[in-house]
């Protein structure tokens, strides 16, 4: 079996290495410092690390204030609460006024696990995306999260970064390069394109082995930016293959989907499939269990794919 | 005034069975709040067996007494207290966090029994307490509304706009209950975001207050008394409690914040509990 690891163990491995480079890099957090892994920045560097309270909105309002006094501030919280309630916040303060300040939504999509609904950030990706000069990031696994945390912090404005949890299948190599806004080809393939963002990288590359022995050639592209989108990328393949899927482990209401769907018709117009939730809350249940019952799962892009190319499916 | 012997007697055995339940149910699922469930323990026992208007039988009854647990983390009291009070079958919690179950990590309003709204994102419930109260008024009912919350939870902003709103409008029928444990997830909450003062908090609010021991049978009951006694004004119960009460080793730490017992430490806490 693949190596595992927490993306957020990449995610905090990252900020310290940052954090003795750069005396400007200041972490903020919401009572979540032992769950984000933001402890181990507090005890490496516990002048530049601040605990704000359960007070998301007051978090991310810090930040910025931080930003307009010279610094670059990562404001971490759980992610729904993050997105959700300090909205406005994060609109006003921080892209209207273009701060500087990196927004870290942890426990993302299942990785949120037992705690249920209200935890499980399904909707993040969504809201994020919306805000004008705001940059979104998902990265694949803990190593890809490092370099994230890295392009992030060189990045001149904000930026929204999503943080899994629990361990997940490290997928990604070390040695590809990480550009913000950039796809990344993991197959080249002529009859469909897979396109997935986040975890979803794992179960695609999975999927796109399986389809090749069933004789379909399948395109997969690894969507790491999900805003600004590589409109190139995504159009160049589905000029080649008419048929594309989008895996993300998000509501596909606004998020990859959602962009895909915007870039393709505007400019490809492609036989296109959404894979993520459906229009729906969580439940509690192991982070195995949810990808269950949510079928983020090869064996849902396989099908999906069949149906698409109008494959009779025997299984 | 004292619970009489027997009922002292009743609510000795009831908070047991309850601390029990709750680290059960947490060793059940493998994760879960134990600390501060076990902080709230005496706090909803004798509000749901003493003071709270409600039927089991007809759980959406319209003029019942409504409760919102804010701190919405700690369903393993708010379930088991349920479950013993007859809104669903008691061996049902050990389906606690189960995939599929519906007793949550967070309550949700629509599926549970005697859960009025879905919570677990901090710092909503008194608002929606308020609702109520004001409601009531304007139908004319003595329903009441109660609502508990945790003190880390405090630092949420809206627990403040709330608390102005309920004094404002002058809601006798809201209770606010602040399960004062002193400790919230990262740390204590004075090394996080200290809400000390918090009696002169809620008074210069407009607030009525009542402070007591929060494991005190005794004074709880006497606090839900006053607390409808008090005409004109909100009345707060900051209740001083100890977070993981009752089994020694959970007691007064942020580290069973979030954290289940395995089956060894199960073991121990069970025999503490006995
Ligand atoms: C809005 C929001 N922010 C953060 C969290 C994560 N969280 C859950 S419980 C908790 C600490 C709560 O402390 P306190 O209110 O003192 O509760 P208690 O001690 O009674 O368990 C935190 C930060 C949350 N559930 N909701
Ligand atoms: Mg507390």
């Amino acid at each position: 079996m693949a190596n595992q690891e927490a993306p957020r163990k990449g995610f905090a491995d990252a900020l310290i290495r940052l954090g003795e480079k750069h005396d400007n890099l200041v972490v903020l957090d919401a009572d979540c410092a032992k769950s984000n892994m933001t402890n181990l920045y507090k005890n490496r560097f516990p002048e530049r690390f601040f605990n704000i309270g359960i007070s998301e909105c007051d978090l991310v309002g810090t930040a910025a204030g931080m930003a307009v006094a010279g610094k670059v501030p990562f404001a971490n919280a759980y992610a729904n609460f993050l997105t959700g309630r300090a909205f406005d916040q994060m609109r006003i303060s921080v892209c209207y006024s273009n701060n500087n300040v990196k927004i870290v939504g942890h426990n993302a999509g299942t990785s949120a696990a037992q705690e249920g609904a209200t935890h499980l950030p399904l909707e993040d990706i969504s809201l994020m995306r919306s805000l004008p000069r705001m940059t979104v990031i998902v990265p694949a696994d803990a190593v890809e999260m490092e370099k994230a945390v890295e392009a992030a912090y060189y990045h001149e404005g904000p930026i929204y970064l999503r943080v899994g949890k629990l361990p997940v299948p490290i997928v990604t190599k070390k040695e590809e390069p990480f550009k913000i806004g950039k796809a990344i080809k993991y197959r080249e393939g002529s009859d469909i394109t897979i396109i997935s963002t986040g975890i979803m990288l794992d179960e695609s590359l999975k999927a796109a082995g399986e389809l090749e022995k069933q004789g379909v050639s399948a395109e997969l592209l690894h969507i790491h930016t999900i805003k600004p989108i590589d409109k190139e990328a995504i159009i160049a393949s589905a000029a080649k293959t008419k048929h594309v899927i989008t895996v993300e482990e998000h509501s596909i209401i606004g998020g990859l989907g959602s962009a895909v769907a915007e870039v393709l018709s505007e400019n490809q117009p492609a036989k296109l499939r959404r894979i993520g939730t459906n229009d729906r809350f969580g439940v509690s249940g192991k982070m195995d269990e949810l990808l269950d019952l949510f079928e983020l799962r090869a064996h849902r892009i396989i099908s999906t794919a069949n149906e698409l190319l109008g494959h009779r499916v025997t299984s | 005034m004292d619970f009489s012997k027997e009922k002292g007697e009743f609510y000795n055995n009831l908070t047991k069975t309850i601390r029990r339940h709750i680290v059960k149910m947490t060793n059940h699922a493998g994760s879960g709040h134990p600390g501060g469930s076990l902080s709230a323990t005496e706090l909803m026992s004798v509000l749901f067996f003493e003071h709270m208007n409600v039927d089991p039988d007809n759980p959406d009854w319209q003029d019942r007494d409504c409760f919102f647990l804010s701190k919405g983390h700690c369903t393993p009291v708010f379930y088991s207290v349920l479950a013993e009070k007859g809104f669903f079958p008691v061996e049902e919690l050990m389906t606690f966090r189960d995939v599929d179950g519906r007793l949550h990590g967070h309550p949700c309003g629509e599926h549970i029994p005697g859960v009025d709204i879905s919570s677990g994102s901090l710092g909503q419930g008194l608002s929606v307490a308020n609702g109520v109260g004001l409601i009531a008024k304007l139908d004319g009912s003595n329903r009441r509304s109660y609502c508990m919350i945790g003190d880390g939870e405090l630092q949420e902003g809206q627990v403040w706009e709330a608390a102005m709103t309920t004094a404002h409008y002058n809601l006798d029928n809201v209770c606010a209950i602040i399960d004062w444990n002193k400790i919230q997830l990262d740390d204590f909450v004075e090394n996080v975001k200290g809400v000390k003062n918090l009696g002169d908090k809620f008074r210069a609010f407009g607030w009525h207050v009542v402070e007591i021991d929060g494991h005190d049978i005794h004074a709880v009951n006497e606090a839900y008394k006053e607390a409808k006694r008090t005409k004109g004004r909100p009345t707060a119960i900051l209740a001083h409690t100890v977070k993981g009460k009752g089994v020694s080793f959970m007691e007064d730490t942020h580290d069973w914040h979030g954290m289940a017992p395995n089956d060894e430490q199960l073991e121990i806490a069970l025999k503490e509990l006995a």
